[in-house]
């Protein structure tokens, strides 16, 4: 189970958290197709890797933000708010 | 009778001032306080104390801890009865009830003994293969009353668990002398450390090599306890690690059985985060193979030794050692160190593969290049027959017990359960961790470390480290060499044939009956991968999970596919590391603490009116309130009746209740909401229905606007959890410029329903604001005022009907305001009221129920919502889905009434729509049904295909088997044009 650095309360176990899947996907407008419509709410890139996801402190402080997680390591990258763009990941340390 | 208490000082473990008596099998047996139930009976002589899985073969005790394969025993009587617990890793304790799981009629005569005879024809995937036909469902009961696997408790369980959560810098998992000095150093270099040792002492593998002659165990473990006290080392002992997850959190379950007093807790479970995790598990011993080497009487000979040291119990009166590594002539050397004789080292490998350490205790004969190829004797060993490796001569000698030692295995459970990868070392034949993995740390025998000196270097080494810094590379190795297979050969158990013997089977995992021509057979049949070879034969699968026979089987199957250990591979550790009760994860979490219901504050005042509670999404509601001898049913039709006679009280505080504040407030609810709440004047209230994403309906309420910036919506009871995050999801998340506050206050305001006929009668003579009077105060208005100097929020609403007041006050105050109305309305027939005559009421009237009319599918169009979405020019969520071609389609159910034909028949909720008898599609079904007391017949509500456009038309309800005719009606079955609103 996770450790995850919430913004404001700090590092808190997982299961005080609720994740709210993939973060940054764009609505797209509202006379847009109705394929473009069901790509918008069915499907999912589901990555093996960097994930950028939205988690809300559900039994904390109720906010949201937004995380980048390896989905194959659960390392998390990093954390930031909903509103800020997807970080750069931090370049792997060497050997 | 073999084994026997070794005179004192022999059992360090033992307080023999405190004698215990318990019962096996109807016997009693004799120990002291520190005895496991396991050394208790091998004291007593007992040997044959089980009988086998599937094979029903005696079986005894064989190792002295948590990796025990075949000692199994039911501890404990009826509800208090848990199957399958190891005698190695419980206490034995005054009083205990113990005994063997898996005979039938008794341990001696045991009637599915004759699966022995039948073993032939019962080899691995035997039941695959066999019980084909006609279908393995008609075999499957006998089988498992067969295999049997101990007898569960009846009845809940009556004792207590315990839960609690820690978090510290470093922990250490496992206090042998490695754990001990790693934990030491890393206290040293001043963290927060915490040990956790399995058994009820610190000491591990060291504190069985006491008796060794010139050993320095004693003196360093007594050095080590008093380092761990000094640097302040939290020790907890008898507390097994059992998993190891993501991001360093470790469980354990710590045993607090035997600790005594009634009411006291049995078991607890640990959740500990670190950001250092350093494991020093140990190794467990790797048996030899040999034919029948399951008898009672076989064990290993680390257990032997730790018996002897700890228990100062012999297991027996003269041993043979069967041996293909150097710390076998360790035990040698205590077991003569503690009297107990032994006849001979069986040794596998050739004399000069010996390392220097292998030195025989003097006296002892070793016959170097030699295997047992049999046993003699069925519930007990009374010897054994050696032969050289190359064959030749069989040679007989007697004795009671042999001691099996062939090499190590780390113990790599935690490390590859948190993702580590093994590799293998041919010279020492054991995989050992392959890389290091971030925040956790191996140290000690579980590393592969198996040189004391080298060990204890390195244990300090990472202790030092800081958490997340470069750990030093563990110096593997320190066994001496250990050939990998150590299997007999064909030449020796040949020699057993000149005799005219037949090798007995060479059982490699002792629970689950699983023999090395079991191995063989998979690889003939191409099992070959790891995961076959464990799901075809079960090896490795019974409740040890493999602790002794995985290596075994490994070896065996890649003897018999040409490939190295590692290139068969080994399969993934999953947790737990060994069994564990569901009670000690429940953490006490049962029964009534299962999931907690919230309670109304009144709950008291519908008690003494004779409620009848029942939970409502998360609520103890009172269902209805029956009078003596008269059942839920009829007392709900009798209260609705009531209500619409005169006038009932309803406790409504579960509403849901959130206030909705900020300047963006009403173009907030605009978007969330299918109605317009941005018209709605201060003081008024609309019904809103909410949609989510997809279109489909999620709940429903009133919305009324207390002032411009501020609003107070109410949800169904159930939902409200969901609506509030629902509404903060898509502030924080989407329309993140929106300035608006999202305040859920269910439990802060209690609510209390006035309806029917006579409720502003009611209201009027305790003195409410006159300008409530229906005359003044309009249906669906919401008025703020006061009440006995409480600040009351009065809503005009009714969800039944008939004249209603929600009056929403302090949640304190609700039992004292339903006191006085109850006590004010005697003249004007008040009742009480519960859910159940809410329901008949409001399916009078033909009002949704989300969840219980709607489902995952349900459009507003569907329930008779579609004029709300035409009506309205502007975006809410969910409005792009409903002009899909799916939201568009002619066919979608819509909500109708229906009657039955004969006014008589009660329709079941599920009951299926259609026109012709099954088999054929269904066109709907039965939403809601009830008995209406106001019509005196049974209406229902339902989803029917196309259902307002077939308002007249008949149809067939079928449930069970039989069906009814109905037919299409309108809504609302009750007072349709709403004149009841107004009193």
């Amino acid at each position: 189970m996770m450790t995850i650095a919430c913004p404001w309360c700090g590092a808190r176990p997982e299961n005080e958290f609720h994740c709210g899947g993939t973060s940054h996907i764009q609505r797209p407008p509202l006379d847009c197709s109705d394929a473009t419509w069901g790509d918008y709410l069915f499907v999912r890139a589901n990555p093996c890797g960097l994930h950028a996801e939205r988690w809300r402190h559900s039994y904390g402080c109720g906010q949201w933000f937004n995380l980048l997680r390896d989905t194959g390591t659960h390392e998390i990258k990093a954390v930031y708010a909903m509103t800020a763009p997807m970080p750069e990941p931090a370049p792997e340390a060497g050997p | 009778m073999s084994g026997y208490r070794l005179p004192p000082p022999h059992g360090a473990w033992l307080d023999r001032s405190q004698p215990v008596r318990f019962s096996f099998n109807g016997q009693s047996i004799e120990g002291f306080a520190g005895d496991t139930v396991a050394a208790a009976l091998l004291a007593q002589g007992l040997m044959h104390i089980g009988r086998s899985y599937k094979l029903h073969r005696p079986r005894g005790i064989f190792s002295c801890g948590v990796e025990e394969p075949t000692g199994l025993l039911d501890i404990g009587l009826g509800p208090l009865r848990t199957p399958d617990t190891r005698a190695t890793d419980i206490l034995a304790r005054d009083g205990l009830v113990c005994a063997s799981g898996n005979c039938w009629p008794s341990l001696n005569f045991d009637l599915a003994a004759v699966n022995q005879k039948l073993a032939a024809f019962l080899p691995a995937g035997f039941y695959y293969k066999t019980f084909m036909w006609p279908h393995w469902h008609l075999f499957e009961p006998l089988i498992r009353r067969l295999a049997g696997l101990g007898t569960a408790g009846d009845g809940p369980d009556p004792e207590r668990y315990d839960e609690v959560s820690v978090n510290t810098e470093v922990l250490v998992v496992g206090a042998g002398l490695a754990g001990m000095q790693a934990a030491v150093s890393a206290a040293g270099a001043g963290r927060q450390v915490m040990l956790l040792e399995a058994d009820v002492q610190p000491g591990g593998w060291a504190a069985s090599q006491t008796l060794r002659p010139g050993s320095e165990a004693a003196a360093r473990l007594a050095a080590a306890r008093c380092d761990l006290a000094r640097a302040g080392v939290e020790v907890q002992a008898r507390t097994t690690v059992v998993a190891l997850y993501d991001h360093q959190l470790a469980t354990a379950i710590e045993s607090l059985e035997g600790a005594a007093a009634p009411g006291r807790i049995r078991e607890r479970l640990w959740k500990i985060r670190a950001r250092q995790i350093i494991l020093a598990t140990g190794s467990f011993e790797r048996p030899m193979l040999f034919p029948d080497n399951d008898r009672p009487g076989v064990m290993l000979a680390g257990a032997v030794e730790r018996y002897a040291t700890h228990y100062g119990v012999a297991c027996g009166e003269r041993v043979v050692i069967s041996a293909a590594c150097d710390s076998a002539y360790g035990v040698a050397q205590s077991l003569v160190a503690a009297g107990i004789e032994v006849a001979a080292i069986v040794e596998r490998r050739p004399e000069r593969e010996l390392g220097g350490e292998a030195q025989a205790p003097h006296g002892v004969p070793v016959l170097h290049s030699s295997v047992l190829v049999g046993i003699a004797g069925k519930r007990a060993v009374r010897g054994v027959q050696v032969a050289g490796v190359g064959g030749g001569a069989l040679q007989a000698i007697k004795a009671d017990l042999v001691a099996s030692a062939g090499g190590c295995t780390p113990n790599v459970s935690l490390y590859s359960q948190a993702g580590g990868s093994l590799r293998w070392l041919d010279a020492e034949s054991m995989f050992v961790p392959e890389r290091l993995l971030p925040g956790v740390a191996v140290v000690g025998a579980c590393a592969g470390v198996f040189d004391l000196e080298a060990a204890l270097t390195h244990a300090g080494q990472v202790g030092r480290s800081a958490p997340g810094g470069l750990m030093p590379t563990a110096p593997v190795g320190g066994t001496g060499w250990v050939p990998a297979d150590n299997q007999p050969t064909l030449a020796a158990l040949s020699a057993l044939s000149t005799r005219g013997g037949k090798p007995g089977k060479q059982f490699v995992d002792l629970q689950n009956d699983v023999t090395a021509s079991d191995v063989e057979l998979a690889a003939r049949e191409n099992y070959r991968s790891v995961e076959h070879l464990k799901r075809y034969t079960t090896i490795g699968m019974a409740s040890d999970q493999g602790k002794t026979s995985n290596i075994n089987a490994l070896v065996l199957m890649g003897k018999a596919t040409e490939r190295r250990p590692d290139q068969v591979g080994s399969t993934k550790f999953r947790p737990p590391f060994k069994p564990v009760t569901i009670n000690a994860l429940a953490g006490g979490r049962s029964g009534e603490r299962y999931r907690p219901l919230k309670r109304l504050s009144a709950r008291d005042f519908h008690h003494a009116r004779g409620a009848l509670f029942e939970e409502f999404g998360g609520w103890e509601r009172p269902a209805a309130y029956p009078l003596p001898g008269e059942g839920l049913i009829a007392a709900a039709e009798r209260e609705s009746a009531e209500v619409r006679r005169g006038v009932g009280l309803f406790d409504n505080s579960p509403l849901g209740k959130i206030e909705v504040y900020g300047p963006d407030a009403a173009a907030f609810l605009d978007l969330m909401y299918v109605g317009t709440m941005s018209t709605l004047a201060v003081g008024s209230a609309r019904y809103g229905v909410l949609l989510n994403e997809n279109g489909i309906v999620m709940d429903d309420g009133i919305v009324a606007r207390l002032a411009p910036h501020h609003f107070w919506v109410n949800t169904t009871s159930g939902g409200v959890e969901r609506v509030a995050s629902a509404f903060e999801e898509w502030l924080q998340c989407e329309y993140v410029d929106l300035r608006v506050f999202i305040v859920p206050v269910t439990s802060q305001w209690g609510n209390v329903t006035v309806a029917g006929p006579n409720a502003w009668r009611l209201l009027d003579q305790l003195g409410f604001d006159a300008a409530m009077a229906p005359a003044r105060m309009k249906h669906m208005t919401l008025r703020e005022s006061t009440y006995a100097g409480q600040p009351i929020r009065v809503l005009r609403a009714s969800f039944n009907g008939e004249l209603g007041y929600e009056i929403n006050l302090p949640a304190s105050q609700t039992e004292t305001l339903l006191a006085r109305l109850w006590e004010a309305g005697q003249d004007l027939e008040i009742c009480a009221y519960g859910v159940e005559a809410l329901m008949i009421m409001r399916i009078e009237k033909g009002f949704i129920h989300v969840g219980a009319d709607t489902d995952g599918t349900t459009l507003p169009g569907d329930v008779g919502l579609a004029r709300g979405v035409d009506k309205k020019p502007a975006n809410f969520v969910g409005r792009r889905s409903l002009t899909r071609p799916a939201g568009k389609d002619p066919e979608r159910m819509q909500l109708v009434g229906l009657q039955a034909v004969d006014s008589r028949t009660r329709l079941a909720v599920g009951a299926h729509l259609s026109l012709r008898p099954p088999p054929t599609q269904a066109e709907g079904w039965v939403t809601s049904s009830c008995f209406s007391p106001a019509l005196q017949q049974p209406i229902a509500l339902a989803m029917l295909k196309r259902g307002t456009q077939r308002i007249g038309e008949r149809l067939s309800a079928w449930h069970l088997g039989t069906s009814i005719a109905v037919e299409v009606v309108k809504t609302p079955f009750f007072d349709p044009t709403g004149e009841r609103l107004h009193g």
